[in-house]
């Protein structure tokens, strides 16, 4: 065992893994889906099917020439009803996909366990595999895979931090399938020619800790780092410090200090898709938060409209206010219950009023704690002031787009200023700038 | 469902510290310095402190009535300034005078300059100065701890006008730490304050930078500068004299009128310090603090600016 290692700032946030100990059930097949067509970082996927076609499980529905994308696929089989543009949680309108499931779950033809001779084949399966970021950012797989050839890159880290509050999918992922996970890493690192592989994980989580220890045993290369259980250790960058020392400049990847990070689901889902040539049509999601009734680990169909999920966890105990796909920290709110699951859920989290209410800001006291507790080295005070004035030159001196968006001013800030939030708004201050 | 969902940007938690519960964590960390006041100067110490922070509170409430503003009492900063005030005046000080100082900490110093977080000097200090410039013989009327108070000069003023041929009248090192010296309400008793101190840092109120740079240099000055020769200055005496400790721990650490970063606040630590020592030693006042954290205060928005800290893994910023 690894002492624990770290990184300077953060924000002790209360952990409540209330699903830590709770299998993951499969919920079962909805009587309708509704995929959109950008579930992933880079260009939008065109659609490959038309109302009215029958489709099946893996079948892919939505595809781009475009390198940095994902296709898309079918996660029932059944009838293409609907193809029209829906309001994203983001913001934007997305193109998506409605299948009505035929209850059959019938697998595509063309899917059988795939074959790959070389790294350009092996790519080229994870990029039709529709695999993404599957801790939150949903960043293509195969990108990721793919560094420029002048990077090099000798060092795979494995993000089991899971610095969140509330979410434990990936921990229930390294209980339950922690020889998938392996095995991923080992695929991973025949490929790509990793000389070091670590695998971090917060010290929360012991019996994590202990299980992949105990597998990596016998692997020189394989380690697993006892991470300290301080947000945002997940977060790329702090994880990369914190296990290499190495730090990514700001405006940069990691790639550019020799390494790559995957979440423990995707490299599980490796392992998965190669044994099955199942593409991503699944996800593993905790479901908590004051108003669930039975707080669960479920797996779920992606494009299963929300409610069901709430619903199949017992429904709500107490009327929603709040619902969040993420953490708490970083989650995206949801405005409407018929929202899909998509590839990047990890979690869904209902609030009741007491936990949704919005804080009423008050002065800023200049106590520095947002100071002390940005993982980045900002000082998000000032950046707020900035903001507050429209002074953009303030904006690019207090390297407001170095912001991570973790949320840790906010969360520190006894005011209850909406420190991260008013940084969201100045960088789209500086980009509309620059655009004129 | 009945009602819309909330919809607001992450994060959707927050930590239970509020301003209120931070004022009130320094009130409770200046209370062992109040109790000792007490102990040490009787029911005239507990006159003064309560006439202080009761204006410094009918101050706050009134001026934000007077500017139309949302009444700020609730945040408990006008309590705080009024016990710091207090504790930086003669336990001897009419109380009329009193009253006047907290009136001039909160509606000069703080509200007119925007309230809370926007004052650019420590409203207790600047009132204490204020004070002490317009009614110099009153806020230097020191009496001796005890029932039967006779006037007498605090220790440092002792160092400063009589040196040797006073020596007799020079208290020891531990009643310097217990206290039991003429001096200010507050800053005699070194133990109130650090143990004050102590729970500041458990909470978490305050980083270490400023109070140990603040007291680790005006230390070294003296004990370079402050003897007959080179290295012999009575550092030892010096640092637990006057007020050093609650300067520094309380005056200089205040919020609104000290650097953000760590570099800056080593920064006005180490300004503190040797302004404290050049003024105790060089200057015809024997205490050097208040004066020393003043100035610092005026230089704060400059340290900031000097001080911006290269981000995570990038290049230094321009200032």
């Amino acid at each position: 065992m690894f002492p624990r290692k770290g990184f300077k700032g953060g924000a002790a946030v209360p952990h409540r893994k209330n699903t830590a100990e709770i299998e993951t059930v499969s919920m079962g097949i909805p009587q309708k889906v509704a995929i959109p067509m950008s579930q992933h970082i880079g260009a939008p996927c065109e659609t490959v099917v038309k109302k009215g076609d029958f489709v099946k499980v893996g079948q892919i529905i939505g595809d781009s020439s475009a390198f940095v994308s994902s296709p898309v696929h079918a996660s029932v089989s059944g009838t293409v009803v609907e193809i029209s543009p829906r309001l994203f949680a983001g913001g934007s309108q997305v193109l998506t996909v409605e299948i009505e499931s035929d209850g059959k779950q019938e697998i595509y033809e063309d899917i059988k366990p795939p074959k790959y001779a070389n790294q350009k084949e092996f790519l080229e399966m994870i990029r039709k595999s529709g695999l993404v970021g599957l801790g939150g950012a949903g960043f293509p797989a195969h990108v990721k895979l793919s560094p420029p050839p002048d990077k090099k890159i000798d060092t795979l880290i494995i993000n089991g931090a899971e610095c969140e509050p509330y979410i434990t999918s990936d921990y229930r992922e390294i209980l339950e399938n922690s020889w998938n996970i392996l095995c991923g890493i080992e695929i991973l690192m025949e490929l790509m020619s990793f000389k070091d592989v670590w695998i971090g994980i917060e010290d929360n989580k012991p019996e994590a800790i202990r299980i992949l220890s105990e597998m990596a045993d016998n692997h020189d290369n394989i380690n697993v780092v006892n991470l300290k259980s301080r947000y945002p250790q997940g977060a790329e960058k702090m994880l990369i410090y914190a296990v290499t020392g190495r730090k990514v400049p700001p405006g940069k990847l990691p790639a550019d200090v020799g390494v790559i990070v995957m979440n423990v689901n995707s490299v599980s889902f490796i392992a998965e898709h190669i044994k099955t040539g199942i593409p991503l049509v699944k996800k593993k999601v905790t479901v908590d938060g004051s108003a669930v009734k039975n707080p669960s680990n479920v797996e779920v169909l992606i494009g299963t409209p929300l409610e069901e999920v709430f619903n199949y966890c017992g429904g709500f105990k107490s009327e929603p206010a709040k619902i969040l796909m993420g953490g708490p920290m970083m989650g995206i709110a949801q405005y409407s219950l018929q929202n899909s699951v998509v590839k990047q859920t990890n979690a869904l989290l209902a609030f009741d009023e007491s936990e949704a209410t919005l804080p009423k800001e008050s002065v800023c006291i200049r106590c520095g704690k947002c100071v002390e507790a940005c993982p980045m080295n900002l000082i998000p005070l000032s950046i707020n002031q900035g903001v507050s004035n429209q002074n953009l030159e303030s904006l690019k001196k207090y390297h407001i787009n170095d912001c991570i968006e973790c949320g840790c001013c906010s969360y520190v800030c006894p005011a209850k200023r909406y420190l991260v939030q008013s940084m969201r708004l100045g960088k789209t201050m500086l980009r509309n700038a620059a655009g004129k | 469902m009945n009602n819309p969902l909330i919809v607001s940007s992450s994060p959707h938690l927050r930590s239970s510290d509020t301003t209120s519960s931070i004022m009130l964590d320094v009130i409770i960390a200046l209370s062992p310095a109040l109790l000792a006041g007490v102990f040490f100067f009787r029911v005239r110490a507990l006159l003064v402190i309560l006439v202080t922070v009761g204006a410094c509170v009918l101050s706050e409430y009134l001026a934000r009535k007077a500017m139309k503003r949302e009444s700020t009492l609730a945040d408990l900063s006008a309590v705080v300034t009024g016990v710091l005030l207090a504790l930086n005046f003669p336990a001897t000080l009419p109380l009329w005078m009193a009253a006047i100082g907290g009136a001039v900490a909160i509606v000069i110093v703080k509200q007119l300059f925007g309230g809370l977080g926007q004052n650019f000097v420590n409203p207790a200090l600047a009132a204490r100065v204020i004070l002490l410039v317009s009614w110099p013989v009153q806020m230097t009327q020191w009496i001796t701890p005890g029932p039967d108070a006779v006037s007498s000069a605090t220790p440092l003023a002792v160092i400063r006008n009589g040196k040797e041929s006073v020596e007799g009248s020079l208290p020891g090192l531990l009643q310097l730490f217990s206290g039991n010296v003429a001096g200010c309400i507050g800053e005699t008793s070194v133990i109130a304050v650090l143990l004050g101190a102590g729970y500041l840092f458990y909470k978490r109120i305050i980083t270490p930078e400023i109070p140990l740079a603040f007291i680790g240099t005006a230390a070294l000055f003296i004990w370079v500068f402050g003897g007959e020769s080179l290295f012999a200055g009575n550092f030892i005496y010096h640092t637990l004299s006057g007020g050093l400790m609650l300067g520094a721990f309380f005056m200089a650490t205040d919020y609104a009128t000290s650097p953000v970063t760590s570099k800056g606040k080593i920064l006005m630590g180490i300004g503190c310090g040797l302004l404290t020592g050049v003024i105790r030693l060089y200057t015809n006042y024997p205490e050097g603090v208040s004066f020393a954290i003043l100035l610092m205060n005026i230089v704060t928005p400059l340290i900031d600016r000097y001080t911006i800290p290269k981000s995570f893994g990038g290049e230094k910023a321009s200032a």
